[in-house]
């Protein structure tokens, strides 16, 4: 029975091997601490700042931002530039019919966009527009050709174009820095983490408290293993 | 007993058959003693409906079933409903659980032929209860209104439209319109919160109720009723279901409870097979994503949906997809009567049964897998190789189960 019994878990484990496994663009690692106030905070501000225009943010209050260690006041202060209350919905100003004329299609919400692209594959994208003639908008991107989406944040990195080489007779695209910007290429990729950092909270607010309630609750859980394993020992010592 | 309430369960008693009930089926219902790790998987099946009708409660009570909010209303919960992350990761996670345990639950049967005389219409109902699960699952994932949901949605109505003659009108009368539309989603929320859990619970109370009329089987595929104590009446091998399983489940609970809360708080998306990725993406009617793939739970079947690829007999390939992956369901319902081995439990059953439910067992997994694979050239022969096992499994049952040299078995139960 027990050789059955390992032979079922790693057919368990399969499809997780096998799905670690997908190919597809190489993503950078993004440095994502959703415990770290300060650059939570910042990546707030770079947000309403940056992604905000066009970009909703429609599932998330401003109040929230009491999460990331912030009062009532600076909410007011640093979040909102809108006259909205704080208690309201980060919606965008921009109009759908707006977006449709502009870019084709309507920048879609950015509440749980971590959650289904990922911290990685955003914070790669981010840092992978290229400039491309071909293009309505004169930028493209490694991870998503043909965006509709401009670079709104070139000022900040500068502008790349992309070199495409064959290295042992696969193509291999790199991307190089041709115009810098204001931020070095360290420092820019530091105000991506922070804003990919804060889409990750933006995706999940409640996740710091379900990690650190799952701790109690695991805590609870052993102790009550123990429990409950002495109480069936104690009443089964008579069956044989 | 203190007197008061026994005066109190007396007052009932002649009103309600409350202990006569009680004890038969706890106190003096007699289980056998050799229940092993397996039989854990029938009381968390009980655990995780419980966990799923309760939170499900609390779901409707800020849930919007109108295509234009239903994706803001889960973000809503997620977000502005006091522990309403709670309350949605134990439902979405315990609809996963729901199929882990059921699934164990299931091959528990399969492997110690629980299925066999005089359990056949426990087994049936257990298969009512597996068929519920299925809808249930599909009008939950429906209801998020996410990519995953609508376009998953799409793919199983479009198995509907298959079906000749009738086909067309089906799919109008299951929608309420010609597309997946806010009328389908109100209907799927409706069947999902009233008509399955009301279904589903009464099957589960049958269940039970036809377990405790033919007792339950065990590890050594032996019936304890068969060896009674002369004086008591009581089976030799037998004892009563509380405390003894009682206090064996309790734990059991606890250690089900440490993997589910695991996944509910620390890893809800379960790596994106409890939770899609792309169901983060709200519903789109224009843009079918690349790659749809149901949820885990669904994938074996779903193999075998994209298994056929030829029209075979006139009848179109998409048709015999779809009869495949029902038949594939439908066909655990005739175990008792595909199974012609003398002895019921794997223990004493013969090498063919056993390199038989080893094969099916990695046809499930391999189809499982493949489920989730975007379909290639490869993996669709794959799919038709161990989709044929997995058949082979049933049919041949018959045939294999009757010759298979089987081993005596023993009088008593084992330890």
């Amino acid at each position: 029975m027990n050789r059955l019994r390992i032979f079922l878990v790693i057919l368990c484990l399969l499809p997780f091997a096998a799905f670690s496994a997908e190919p597809g663009m190489p993503l950078d690692k993004a440095p994502i601490d959703t415990s770290d106030n300060a650059s939570l905070q910042r990546g707030a501000e770079s947000f309403v700042s940056y992604c905000l225009t066009c970009h909703g943010a429609s599932y998330m209050r401003y109040n929230r931002h009491r999460d990331l260690d912030l009062s009532e006041a600076e909410i007011l202060e640093r979040l909102i530039f809108t006259g909205q209350k704080s208690g309201d919905l980060m919606l965008t100003s921009m109009r759908k019919k707006e977006g449709e004329e502009w870019f084709g299609v309507v920048p879609p919400d950015l509440s749980v966009i971590a959650r289904s692209h990922g911290a990685d594959w955003l914070y790669t994208y981010l840092r992978a527009f290229y400039r491309d003639d071909s293009t309505v908008t004169g930028w493209n991107n490694l991870v998503f050709d043909k965006v509709a989406m401009p670079h709104v944040l070139h000022h900040l990195q500068g502008d790349q174009s992309i070199n495409v080489k064959t290295v042992s007779g696969e193509e291999v695209k790199e991307l190089q820095l041709d115009v810098p910007g204001s931020l070095s290429v360290a420092e820019y990729d530091k105000f991506v983490a922070d804003l990919v950092n804060y889409m990750v909270y933006l995706g999940e607010p409640a996740a710091n408290d379900r990690r650190r309630i799952g701790i109690m609750v695991m805590i609870f859980l052993f102790g009550m293993l123990g429990l409950t394993y002495a109480l069936k020992r104690e009443y089964w010592r008579d069956i044989h | 007993m203190s007197k008061p309430l026994n005066s109190m369960i007396g007052w009932i008693d002649k009103r309600f058959p409350l202990t006569s009930n009680w004890k038969a089926h706890l106190t003096e219902y007699y289980a056998p003693k050799n229940f092993n790790f397996w039989y854990y998987f029938g009381s968390l099946a009980m655990l995780v409906l419980v966990n799923q009708l309760l939170t499900g409660i609390f779901l409707t009570m800020s849930y919007k079933p109108d295509a234009g909010m239903a994706f803001a209303s889960v973000e809503y919960i997620m977000r502005d409903v006091e522990f309403g992350w709670l309350i949605r990761y134990m439902h979405s996670t315990g609809a996963s659980m729901f199929f882990v345990v059921v699934y164990l639950h299931m091959f528990r049967g399969m492997m110690y032929g629980s299925y066999q005389k005089p359990r056949e219409l426990l087994w049936l109902v257990g298969m009512g209860i597996f068929f519920i699960l299925m809808s249930l699952a599909f009008t939950g994932y429906i209801l998020p209104w996410g990519q995953m949901s609508y376009w998953g949605a799409q793919v199983i109505i479009s198995m509907f439209g298959a079906i000749p003659v009738i086909g067309d009108s089906l799919s109008y009368f299951i929608l309420g319109d010609f597309t997946l539309s806010d009328a389908a989603l109100n209907r799927f929320f409706a069947y999902h919160v009233v008509t399955l859990p009301v279904l589903l619970v009464t099957l589960v109370l049958v269940h039970i109720l036809a377990l405790h009329e033919v007792g339950s089987n065990n590890p050594d595929g032996i019936e304890i009723k068969e060896n009674k104590d002369p004086v008591t009446k009581i089976p030799v091998d037998g004892i009563p279901f509380h405390p003894y399983y009682t206090v064996k489940d309790i734990f059991g609970v606890i250690v089900f409870l440490i993997v589910f809360c695991g996944i509910i708080f620390f890893a809800p998306e379960f790596g994106g097979y409890f939770l899609e990725h792309n169901n983060f993406i709200p519903a789109d009617t224009l843009k079918t994503p690349d790659h749809i793939a149901p949820v885990w739970y669904f994938t074996p079947y779903y193999s075998m949906l994209r298994a056929v690829t030829v029209n075979f007999l006139w009848i179109d390939a998409k048709l015999w997809g779809v009869i495949l992956m029902a038949a594939a369901v439908v066909i655990f319902a005739f175990l008792p009567w595909l199974d012609r081995s003398p002895v019921k439990s794997i223990r004493y059953k013969g090498p063919i049964f056993k390199f038989a439910m080893a094969m099916f067992v990695i046809s499930f997994f391999v189809l499982g897998w493949l489920g989730m694979k975007s379909p290639t050239p490869l993996y669709t022969t794959l799919a038709q190789i161990f989709t044929v096992i997995y058949f082979a499994f049933f049919l041949l049952m018959p045939w294999y189960s009757k010759i298979d040299k089987t081993k005596p078995e023993p009088k008593r139960v084992k330890k």
